[in-house]
């Protein structure tokens, strides 16, 4: 029995440095995994106590690892897009919001939401309007502000839909939505859309619309 | 467990007839000595300050439970503390490592253990059945058809008196509607002080917990139900609202706050709402204690009767209109008259 178990110090080495050699490769997979995060994507300055933030919405983002889910991305300062939605923008200040939305529209699960509330000079496509009554695509809402803004879904009849994977150009079918809004207090504001648009998923608020990158996101608001 | 003599601790006391009386008696009286002071900090000095305030009967009624049963078990935490610390000292195993004398039964005291620990648990169970009920189910939802009920309440719609205010909880925000208002739904909640509330809370897709902290009300969002619970605020102020059910990812965002306001400022309040939001009304859907989703996940409405309020007395409901803009399906309308 003694004989049995005897190992040489090479193995009894070995069999102490592979699990813990193993566990940490797990624990580092498991830190890269959960710390991964959409870029930060820095709204453009708009003048003094002002910033220009440029986004769109498309019906199916069309890379890996999620390319059927709907989502949103942001144009960086450089006219370049990205798939986040996580924007910094400073405090106290006047975000200038452009929404180019290139998905068609469903019913909203709460009517209250067709209001634009919080926000001001909203238009599409150069016309003011205060509710949307129509299809709604999404919704650009920023709860712990008060600022929510519907976004109207372009028609199910529409001739030329994006169909290319995001980012889609406006050489297709969209609306164009603009607001203004204020940021208050420096402080990191999660935003959402509240139209139950995770198709498949329970209640429709699954898959995209619970994760960031995609229909909800951070406003990283900084002093 | 007192009348065992661990090995190697027990040699001043060898000679004794009752060898562990004197640590008894010191350990009873380190113990007595220490609930003497501390237990009236805890219910006169650390109470008051104890969640979740006294903003309301509500939540004066379970601070007063917190304060109790802190109370109570602060003799008892501290037995166990006091004991740990002197066997700790004096009971000390050292090197040894042989097993001390078998414990022995000791009827005086496991008979008064066993009456002790009986009359504490009885006691609070029937002070905290009692605390439950009264008053008026202590801030908890009690399901569409309450037991308790404060005055002015009736389950026939057209003859309860008591301010409704519907909580409707959706992935991942609040919002709330006045059905004595022209069903106007806001995303900020105001109450009147010194009035009889009656939250009715549901949701619109997962399950939800409506809880206002100060306020000391927590009752469950369930899709499809209508759950109630009353309040009545003593004085004005600012309360927390947080949903207390894990609902998805941004659940610990679905946070808000809302005001307790005099009956003259909530009428002002409730009546610039309905100004404001006059062209909107009308397209929400009638109001209902639940909603249920329709195919195409839109707003759901099972057709319940709406429930009149008349406790606060109603600005205007028939508000004119405020200039808006509508572009879309449906062109904005005035508020209908309630």
């Amino acid at each position: 029995m003694t004989a049995a178990v005897q190992q040489s110090k090479p193995l009894r080495t070995g069999l102490v440095i592979a699990p813990l050699a193993i566990l940490a490769v797990l624990a580092a997979w498991m830190f890269i995994w959960l710390t991964h995060y959409p870029p930060t994507v820095q709204a453009a300055p708009a003048g003094p106590g002002a910033v220009n933030v440029t986004m769109q919405t498309v019906g199916a983002i069309g890379t890996d690892p999620h390319p059927a889910w709907v989502s949103y991305l942001i144009q960086r300062p450089d006219g370049s897009w990205v798939h986040s939605t996580v924007l910094k923008v400073p405090a106290h200040s006047t975000v200038h919001m452009t929404i180019y939305q290139y998905d068609s529209g469903s019913d909203l699960r709460n009517p209250v939401m067709n209001q634009v509330q919080g926000a001001t000079d909203a238009t599409v496509n150069g016309k003011p309007y205060a509710t949307w009554t129509d299809v709604i695509g999404h919704t650009f809402t920023i709860p712990q502000l008060g600022v929510s803004v519907p976004l109207p879904g372009i028609p199910d009849s529409a001739k030329n839909p994006c169909s290319t994977p995001a980012p889609c150009s406006p050489s297709f079918d969209h609306e164009k939505v603009q607001f203004s809004f204020q940021t208050g207090a420096a402080g990191n504001y999660t935003w959402q859309c509240f139209v139950p648009c995770g198709v498949g998923y329970i209640a429709g608020f699954g898959g995209p619309m619970a994760t960031i990158g995609y229909m909800n996101g951070m406003l990283q608001v900084t002093a | 467990m007192m009348s065992t003599a661990p090995a190697g601790a027990t040699a001043s006391h060898s000679s004794s007839s009752s060898p562990d009386r004197p640590h008894l008696v010191r350990l009873i009286s380190i113990w007595v000595v220490l609930s003497a002071i501390l237990t009236p900090v805890v219910y006169f000095v650390w109470g008051p300050h104890m969640p979740p305030g006294t903003m309301t009967d509500i939540s004066r009624s379970q601070q007063f439970d917190n304060r109790v049963l802190g109370t109570v078990a602060t003799p008892v935490v501290l037995f166990i503390w006091t004991y740990f610390g002197y066997v700790l000292k004096y009971f000390r195993g050292g090197s040894s490592t042989e097993d001390g004398p078998p414990i022995k039964g000791h009827l005086a005291f496991q008979t008064g253990w066993l009456v002790t620990t009986t009359v504490v648990v009885l006691s609070l169970f029937v002070f905290g059945t009692y605390e439950l009920v009264s008053p008026n189910g202590a801030g908890t939802g009690s399901g569409p058809n309450p037991i308790w009920v404060p005055a002015g309440y009736s389950a026939t719609a057209k003859d309860n008196k008591i301010l409704q205010v519907q909580v409707i909880g959706q992935q991942w925000r609040w919002t709330f509607r006045y059905p004595g208002y022209s069903g106007v739904e806001t995303t900020q909640l105001e109450i009147p002080a010194n009035t009889e509330i009656q939250f009715n809370v549901t949701s619109l897709d997962v399950i939800h917990s409506f809880w206002a902290q100060q306020l000391g009300v927590k009752a469950d969002a369930n899709p499809g139900e209508n759950n109630v619970a009353f309040v009545n605020s003593n004085h004005t102020g600012n309360f927390d609202i947080k949903c207390s059910e894990l609902c998805g990812t941004l659940h610990g965002a679905m946070i808000s706050t809302g005001t307790v306001v005099s009956p003259t400022d909530f009428s002002s309040w409730i009546a610039n709402q309905v100004q404001v939001h006059a062209a909107d009304i009308p397209l929400l859907p009638p109001y209902a204690l639940s909603y249920l989703p329709t195919p195409d996940g839109g707003y759901y409405d099972p057709g319940q009767d709406p429930v009149p309020d008349t406790s606060v007395p109603s600005p205007s409901t028939s508000a004119s209109p405020v200039p808006s803009t509508s572009v879309g399906g449906t062109p904005a309308a005035p508020a209908p008259s309630s």
